[in-house]
């Protein structure tokens, strides 16, 4: 018989693995948005000689 | 592992991540999260939204994390506070030495990360805010003087200022004067609180300004800098991100504010018991209300500057 292990201490152990790596995907997320955010800042395309002028 | 050995009894120690995250405050983080929403939003120059977004959730963590590292070092008042026993170390959910892992760690993170997403500016002035915050106030002048509150204020006032720094790269007279109003409103805030919660403090040994130098005094105190405070208010609303709108309503709530103030001023202590001190309680709601208002304010200002509205012109 297989032995049941949802012990309330279990569920609390769960939330924080869960809550844990939710927060680490969504930092990762974050720095890859960041990332692009400062690339694109960076190698804007320079405006035109005609852009300029007016 | 036999079945014998399969825990069966409910261990305390084990934290869900729930209980980690009121390390950080989470109604404290509001406060920080909207001021320095505010003050990266009215700042002249603006940014990329992706690195707006990721320096307020910085701030937001630094501030987080030193809610964290004051917890750990409070835990020993905590316990004798009926306002903080459910905190997650009194309560015995997460351990001091927990806490002090997670404060540090999140701290360093948040100002580094802040430094790589915004600049140096906003990343030392988060890094001052948190050692503020947890040495200067939490370790040192919480338990020693009376104006505790005062100079602990200076804490929860620096996140618009550093959402300022984040947009502009600097500090400026409109940013001082966002830090300004903040520290101005804590202590009268606090006091009014302190007021109607007796006794808590003063259990835990903690010299609150109702204790130390008495309830006439606080009183006093309250509607002292409840003046400085409308001098600060009115200051802001004449600078560039000030405008009609706020200064309007500016002049209506430092109305009220006063007039809180001075009718808390002439009860005494019968008077206030009387009537379960409706007066303090009121200007504890209405401090509540000022605070959220005028930020409210300096952004509707910010906002309707595109339609060439806003602002003096």
């Amino acid at each position: 018989m297989a032995i049941k292990v949802d012990h309330e201490l279990h569920k609390r152990r769960l939330s924080r693995n869960i809550g844990v790596g939710v927060a680490l995907i969504l930092f990762v997320g974050l720095v890859y948005g960041l990332t692009v955010a400062k690339v694109s800042d960076i190698y804007k395309p320079e405006p035109t000689r005609a852009e300029v002028s007016q | 592992m036999s079945d014998a050995s399969i825990q069966t009894t409910t261990d305390t120690r084990e934290a869900g991540f729930g209980d980690y995250f009121a390390l950080l405050k989470p109604r404290v983080m509001s406060l920080v999260v909207f001021t320095a929403l505010v003050g990266l939003l009215v700042a002249p120059v603006g940014v990329h939204p992706i690195v707006g977004l990721a320096s307020i959730l910085f701030i937001a963590v630094g501030g987080g994390a030193s809610g964290a590292l004051n917890m750990w070092w409070d835990a020993d008042i905590d316990r004798k506070m009926r306002r903080t026993q459910s905190r997650p170390i009194p309560s015995g959910k997460v351990t001091e030495g927990e806490a002090f892992a997670i404060g540090m760690t999140l701290s360093a993170m948040a100002v580094v990360m802040l430094g790589l997403a915004a600049n140096l500016v906003a990343a030392a002035l988060l890094a001052f805010t948190i050692f503020f915050y947890v040495v200067i106030y939490t370790m040192w002048l919480k338990r020693w003087t009376p104006q505790n509150i005062v100079i602990g204020g200076a804490a929860g006032a620096f996140p618009p200022m550093i959402g300022w720094a984040v947009a502009t790269g600097g500090v400026s007279i409109e940013s001082v004067l966002m830090f300004a109003l903040t520290f101005a409103w804590t202590p009268p805030h606090f006091w009014a609180l302190a007021l109607f919660t007796k006794g808590d403090y003063a259990n835990a040994g903690v010299p609150m300004l109702t204790v130390t130098h008495g309830r006439k005094a606080t009183r006093a105190h309250i509607l002292g800098y409840s003046l400085v405070l409308a001098v600060v208010a009115i200051a802001l609303g004449l600078t560039s991100i000030g405008g009609p709108v706020y200064m309007a309503i500016t002049l209506i709530l430092n109305g009220l504010f006063i007039k809180g103030a001075w009718d808390v001023f002439r009860r005494d202590d019968a008077a206030s018991d009387a009537d379960t001190h409706t007066a303090e309680r009121g200007l504890f709601k209405l401090s509540l209300a000022y605070l959220f208002l005028h930020y409210g304010a300096l952004l509707i200002e910010a906002s309707l500057k595109p339609f060439g509205l806003g602002g003096w012109g």
